[in-house]
């Protein structure tokens, strides 16, 4: 049995896939909350609590209506993606001139709600909820097994982020975004409707949440309590990130979700602390986080 | 104004020394611990202008320490609220530090997972008994002669350290360190172009924050004699904002008021079926939303535009 | 096409509670050069700004090319046919300059294409790969004009173009400006540099404390330059 630093290669590969694994998910959600942070400048506390939405939403889906997988993957974020709209349009829009704290408030008893909700109706408990045919099994592949839907877990939400990136980065939509960011009222005065933006903005947001939520349903279970569970640990992802960069967001995610495995396969007692510990030395050597902006 | 204001404190304080002969002993002081914690933490958001996310680590910290050193240690209840209180300050020390190298929303997220990072401490250290958490703390004899067993006793003693707190909270809100606050709060690169080591006062304001927040976790962990991992859960911090908010921000009487309340909502809701959080949550939307001076904050700008009327 | 293009009629503007614009009254025809002059502060900008509608606090009548202006929201002035080049030039740093170029949306037909901006501004067709903000304040101030040239506006409202500029640059702006108004644009200046406004524009108005007190055509500039330079103290 071959071992690295006293640890069997199929145990130490085993964690760091589990570890790619939280880190798409950390990857993901991060990057929802750096792009609406980017445009409405609110930190959406709210983005565990959809991230469950988007979870149950698929788990409701199959045992009420029978769809499966993956329609659930397109409807799921679109139905959050409309209570994202919604939620902006009532509610959102009115605090942008107001102190950030207050929309961190508002979006924290958002989640609350939601939360209580879930909780009152479905109990804390996991549901399961099955991993899709065309991907279960495993493939062997010599030094490591892998299960199917592991891997595509890590090739999707890789693809996921690279087209957010490219939408953001690339097209004429992301320019409008990112003009919108740094001055608003002069993209409106070329006649862009940066309200709307700012609403789709928040929308996209929600839907990816409710994307991971999905896609994590199979490997997590859907519980009311998968939301809050993770949504500390992604803040102090995009601290460490930094909120101003939206690929700080993905690197920073899958690099901490790999740093995560790695810790619980060496100090497994401090596996659920360690993120937290490199934000405190992200802190002290960076404050404005490692691919951040503004400080 | 300060005659009627006068008036209004000494019938506060007059209602509650009553309290405890209309309403069950323990529903008030449990009042009391959360009116303190709301105060303590109104220091540093309505004074200082900071929102931290994690000062549930300074209440429930306290309240582990506080029950450790009384039930392990064997100190009588007042030294066992000094522990309490030294080890919160500590704390916020080490978190604040940390948190004061970043501004704003940035803060409170750093807040936010410092206090993560001690509830997963907390939830696995030796000392807190995990899950379980401290049980069967002794009260003790405050100064070593009143038995605190007694319920009129405890009460008036929570009483007693509530109002020194409420009352040092005042003195430095009112201090010229607190104007120096205040002006930070207002207009922080007006303070810095002022010369104030601005970096220093915060700190110094998010101690004392810490430090009374414990004196009242301390205080909690004596009255209902256990601590347990729900003191230094982040809810708790979500509960103690929501209490400043909807009493009042910046306001010295808006936290009791809003922690009053909250906690009678809690109680009430706790026989029915009805979700606490919902309501919690709905509450903190709908005063985020319509409602962002708070109770107090309300009633005082309705006095004011009175007075302007006449 | 209406006589005038542009019809402003007891305008008052508020930023808060400042009540900064008391009743301006002015026209510009379509074609002209028309400059705003006026000692800093009285409100010349804010005039811009409250015709473009960002100042949102305003009451009388603004009429361009006969559509009431006042019950536009701020993103559909744009395309009534109107452009708007700031004080602060306005370039955005995330963007390059081919995307601060590209940014602004087509409005209405007959604005200029790519190609003929870049002749009019061979610099900018030099250093389109650039970060936005890496260009001078000169090449930042074409930038600015040129990007509002592609989306077909009829009317240019600029603030103070020429502020912190080289002559050379200066003569240049003025020469791209002349150019525009060959091509059939309307603009409206604000300017403090009578060389500059001279050259280009066919009236001025003069404004004092909100309002505006006089107006004249270019060939009177010469006969009122005393009493500009004491009123303006410049």
């Amino acid at each position: 049995m071959v071992t690295i630093f006293g640890v069997p290669v199929q145990a130490l590969l085993g964690q760091l896939l589990v570890g790619l694994i939280n880190g798409s998910f950390y990857a993901m959600l991060s990057l929802g909350l750096a792009i609406i942070f980017g445009m409405l400048r609110i930190i959406n506390f709210s983005h565990g609590a959809l991230y469950m939405l988007g979870a149950f939403v698929g788990y409701l889906m199959l045992a009420h209506l029978g769809i499966g997988y993956w329609l659930a993957l397109i409807l799921s974020p679109l139905a959050v993606g409309l209570f994202g709209v919604i939620v902006e349009r009532v509610a959102l829009s009115r605090l942008y001139g107001v102190d950030p704290l207050y929309g961190l408030l508002f979006t924290f008893g958002l989640a609350l709600v939601i939360e209580g909700g879930f909780r009152y109706y479905f109990g804390v408990s996991g549901h399961p909820y099955p991993t899709p045919k065309a991907l279960a099994g495993g493939m062997n592949l010599g030094f490591m097994f892998l299960p199917v839907y592991r891997g595509w877990v890590v090739v999707a939400s890789i693809v996921v982020c690279a087209a957010t990136w490219f939408l953001i980065e690339r097209t004429k939509l992301g320019a409008y975004l990112r003009a919108a960011t740094e001055n608003p009222t002069l993209v409106q005065a070329f006649g862009v409707n940066v309200p709307m933006l700012l609403t789709f903005t928040y929308g996209l947001g929600c839907a990816l949440a409710a994307l991971a939520g999905i896609m994590a349903a199979p490997v997590y279970q859907v519980s009311p309590l998968m939301g809050s569970n993770i949504i500390i640990v992604v803040f102090a992802v995009v601290v460490v990130g930094g909120m101003g960069s939206i690929l700080g967001a993905i690197v920073t995610g899958y690099a901490l979700g790999l740093i995560e495995g790695l810790t619980k396969v060496f100090y497994p007692e401090a596996s659920n602390i360690v993120i937290f510990i490199v934000m405190a030395i992200v802190l002290l050597v960076r404050p404005a986080g490692l691919f951040g902006r503004d400080a | 104004m300060r005659g009627s204001e006068k008036a209004l404190v000494a019938l506060g304080v007059a209602a509650l020394v009553a309290a405890p002969f209309v309403f069950y002993p323990v529903f008030v002081m449990s009042m009391l611990c959360f009116a303190l914690f709301a105060c303590a933490f109104n220091l540093l958001l309505g004074y200082t202008g900071l929102l931290s996310f994690g000062h549930a680590a300074f209440f429930g910290g306290a309240a582990y320490f506080t029950a450790h050193a009384v039930k392990e240690w064997g100190l009588p209840p007042e030294l066992g609220l000094v522990v309490g209180m030294l080890g919160a300050a500590l704390l916020g020390l080490v978190m604040g530090v940390l948190a004061i190298r970043r501004q704003g929303i940035y803060f409170a997220m750093v807040t936010l997972a410092l206090s993560q990072m001690f509830f997963f401490f907390c939830l696995q250290a030796p000392f807190t008994h995990g899950e379980d958490g401290i049980q069967g703390v002794p009260r003790g004899h405050f100064l070593g002669i009143v038995d605190l067993y007694q319920p009129l006793n405890m009460y008036y003693f929570v009483l007693g350290v509530f109002l020194v707190g409420v009352f040092a909270i005042w003195r430095i809100v009112h201090s010229p360190f607190g104007m120096i606050l205040r002006s930070i709060r207002e207009n922080e690169p007006r303070a810095i172009s002022l010369g104030y080591g601005v970096g220093r006062y915060k700190l110094a304001a998010f101690v004392m924050s810490a430090a009374l927040a414990g004196l009242a976790g301390g205080l909690k962990s004596l009255v209902f004699q256990f601590a347990t991992l729900t003191d230094v859960a982040w809810q708790m911090s979500g509960e103690v904002i929501l209490m400043t908010l909807l009493g009042g921000i910046g306001t010295m009487v808006g936290p009791i008021v809003g922690a009053g309340l909250v906690i009678a909502l809690q109680n009430s809701l706790a026989t029915s079926q009805f979700p606490v959080t919902v309501v919690t949550g709905a509450i903190f939307m709908i005063c985020v939303l319509v409602f962002r001076r708070g109770i107090v904050g309300e009633a005082i700008a309705l006095a004011r535009r009175r007075r302007k009327d006449r | 096409m209406p006589e005038t293009l542009l019809e402003v009629r007891g305008l008052n503007a508020w930023y808060g509670e400042s009540h900064v614009l008391h009743g301006v009254d002015m026209d510009v025809r379509p074609g002209e050069t028309v400059t705003l002059l006026g000692r800093n502060g009285v409100g010349k900008t804010t005039t811009l700004r409250a015709i473009m509608g960002i100042v949102r606090k305003r009451t009388g009548t603004l009429r361009f090319d006969g559509q009431d202006l006042m019950r536009l929201p701020l993103h559909r002035t744009a395309h009534a046919g109107l452009g708007f080049v700031p004080e602060e030039r306005g370039i955005f740093s995330t963007l390059d300059v081919m995307e601060n170029l590209m940014l602004p949306p087509v409005v209405a037909p007959g604005g200029m294409s790519v190609e003929e901006i870049f002749t009019l501004f061979p610099n900018l067709k030099e250093r389109r790969s650039s970060p936005g903000t890496k260009l001078s304040g000169g090449e930042q101030q074409m930038l600015a004009i040129a990007r509002m040239l592609r989306t077909g506006v009829r009317m240019l409202l600029l603030d103070e173009p020429t502020e912190g500029l080289a002559p050379v640059i200066i003569d240049r702006i003025g020469d791209a400006l002349l150019s525009l108004r060959e091509r059939g644009m309307t603009i409206l200046l604000v300017e403090q540099n009578f060389r500059f406004a001279s050259r280009i524009a066919d009236r001025f108005y003069v404004m004092e404390h909100g309002a505006i007190t006089t107006g004249f055509p270019v060939g009177e500039l010469e006969a009122r330059m005393p009493e500009l330079q004491e009123l303006l103290g410049v």
